[in-house]
């Protein structure tokens, strides 16, 4: 997805004279070809990321449309402040971009770990979060996003499902088990995981790589009682605008996701996914438990 | 366009009697009135009389910058840092006209647009919204370069700074950044008044920004004639600093 993003920015750069790109270091010499073509518009504040996001805010007060780029607890949990006051505030905004997602470099330890950054920007009002799943859908919302001149937030990871889905982020059901059947939302990288956990449960599977703003829509289009939703950050994450689309329905609601722990282990990705129980294995243990009382009570 | 900018003393308190503590600073003439108004009656704190010289001066005979012209993309940009800096800041803009005379009745209240600290969206002139200390440097750098990157090289961006926000480790970051890529169209302006709770020991506070390549002016934060001597002695291959030293008592 990173090298999606770098040939998609850099031709940003190009067709567009408003686009900006701001690094604190990270992914510099992959847009050292754009910084040389556009030395005014590829900005490296070095490791400085409080300076990064103010930077974004100063471009974008002078008309520019900022890409800032970095590692996703640097991007957003180090510069948070800079976020609220520099771009929201001064009633501009940027296309924030990270890579690292909650556990790409899991054997970088709690330091490189972001699990909770779609929540931090969820703070936020008016925010688009793009969580892709997969590197083919990277560019449409890169160039969507810049476009659309309003605040982002796209979470690059290492992590990915077998195909892309394209499209908007409406929700896209990609198994359908009738009306009334629970209803699981993946968000992201976690899809293949989540179809291969519920594959012969009568679950229907909708996808989206769009959390922000959530479909909401289309959830109360597609849920009955039971709402299962899976995503590759905090548990959580979502819980409160699904709560809000169905407060006037009965329903409950499995959230699942990262846990908030400092596990303090290293090892890979995948590992880390099966400690937070998001491989099929552990998603299936929950989604059975979750299901279980609700068949009974039929 | 110049003014005259003889001082008066502060029009809203009257003379102490003998032997009581000094008078307050006297501030410009323009700014004397809009002050009273926004005050009423109210005392003002230090940062208030500290920080009046620098703006006038800044309003008066440096930046190119008019009511008319608070949207004109080739306008000088002044960033208020230390957005608590704010009663003499909003009687400046009083005084050149760019917020009428009647927000300043309120301010504060609950329809006012002149909050405490100052927000861009509320009050014509203003580039930024500031208040948390540490950002307006770091805003400024990013117009600097967002300015020059689209061929507007005649603006010059300003940004006022207290010595004690300097504290804030985010001026840092843009100090360095600004000094090693020699931005030369940005200017900050620093307040001193000593209030930074550890100091700036050895030549002070603009040490901090010539040892990472800018040039700098210190000068008597009221002499207006000092003032505009090093807000206009830049070199135009680096950044500039003016630190205007003011009494520690304001």
């Amino acid at each position: 997805m990173r090298e999606t993003f770098v040939e998609t920015a850099t031709d940003l750069l190009t067709e567009d004279p408003r686009t900006a790109v701001v690094l604190a270091d990270i992914s510099a010499a992959a847009f050292e070809p754009a910084a040389r073509r556009h030395p005014d518009r590829v900005v490296n504040v070095g490791i400085r990321e409080q300076l990064m996001v103010g930077v974004a805010g100063g471009l974008a007060l002078t008309g520019l449309r900022p890409i800032v780029h970095s590692y996703a607890p640097f991007l957003v949990e180090r510069a948070y402040e800079q976020i609220k006051l520099d771009l929201d505030h001064q009633d501009v905004s940027a296309v924030l971009v990270s890579v690292g997602a909650s556990y790409d470099r899991a054997a970088a330890g709690r330091t490189h770990l972001a699990p909770a950054d779609v929540s931090l920007i969820d703070t936020l009002h008016g925010w688009t979060v793009h969580v892709p799943g997969h590197p083919g859908e990277v560019a449409d919302l890169l160039r969507a996003t810049v476009a659309a001149d309003g605040p982002a937030y796209l979470r690059l990871s290492t992590q990915q499902n077998g195909r892309a889905h394209r499209g908007d982020g409406a929700l896209r059901v990609l198994r359908d088990a009738g009306p009334g059947a629970p209803l699981l939302v993946a968000v992201g990288p976690v899809l293949d995981a989540a179809m291969a956990a519920v594959a012969d449960l009568p679950v229907t599977v909708a996808y989206t790589h769009r959390p922000r703003p959530f479909d909401t829509a289309g959830l109360r289009a597609l849920a009955g009682s039971e709402v299962i939703l899976v995503e590759p950050c905090l548990a959580g994450t979502s819980s409160r605008v699904v709560s809000a689309a169905l407060v006037d329905r009965p329903h409950r609601l499995l959230a699942l996701g990262v846990g908030r722990e400092d596990l303090r282990r290293y090892g890979a990705a995948d590992d880390h996914t099966r400690w937070h129980g998001l491989d099929a294995a552990g998603l299936r243990r929950a989604v059975d438990g979750f299901l279980e009382p609700a068949f009974v009570s039929r | 366009m110049t003014t005259t900018t003889a001082t008066v003393p502060r029009p809203d308190v009257p003379a102490p009697p003998p032997g009581s503590a000094p008078a307050p600073p006297p501030v410009p003439e323009p700014v004397a009135a809009p002050l009273r108004r926004l005050g009423a009656g109210r005392e003002f704190g230090a940062n208030v009389y500290s920080t009046v010289d620098v703006l006038w001066v800044l309003y008066d005979r440096i930046l190119r910058i008019t009511p008319d012209t608070v949207d004109d993309p080739d306008r000088d940009r002044f960033l208020l840092s230390k957005g608590h800096a704010v009663a003499g800041y909003y009687a400046v803009l009083a005084a050149k006209g760019f917020v009428p005379g009647d927000w300043l009745d309120d301010q504060g209240g609950p329809a006012s647009r002149l909050g405490d600290h100052p927000d861009r969206t509320m009050v014509p002139g203003v580039e930024i919204g500031s208040g948390s200390l540490g950002h307006g440097l770091g805003l400024g750098v990013g117009t600097a370069l967002g300015l020059r990157a689209q061929g507007l090289l005649t603006p010059r961006t300003y940004v006022l700074l207290g010595d004690a926000e300097l504290d804030e480790g985010s001026n840092h970051e843009a100090i360095a950044y600004a000094g090693a890529t020699g931005l030369a169209s940005l200017s900050a302006v620093v307040v001193d008044n000593r209030s930074a709770t550890h100091g700036w020991p050895g030549d002070g506070a603009a040490a901090r920004f010539t040892v990472n390549g800018w040039t700098a002016a210190t000068v008597d934060g009221r002499d207006h004639e000092a003032l505009h001597r090093a807000l206009t002695g830049h070199d135009n291959h680096r950044p500039h600093v003016v630190v205007a030293v003011v009494d520690t008592q304001e």
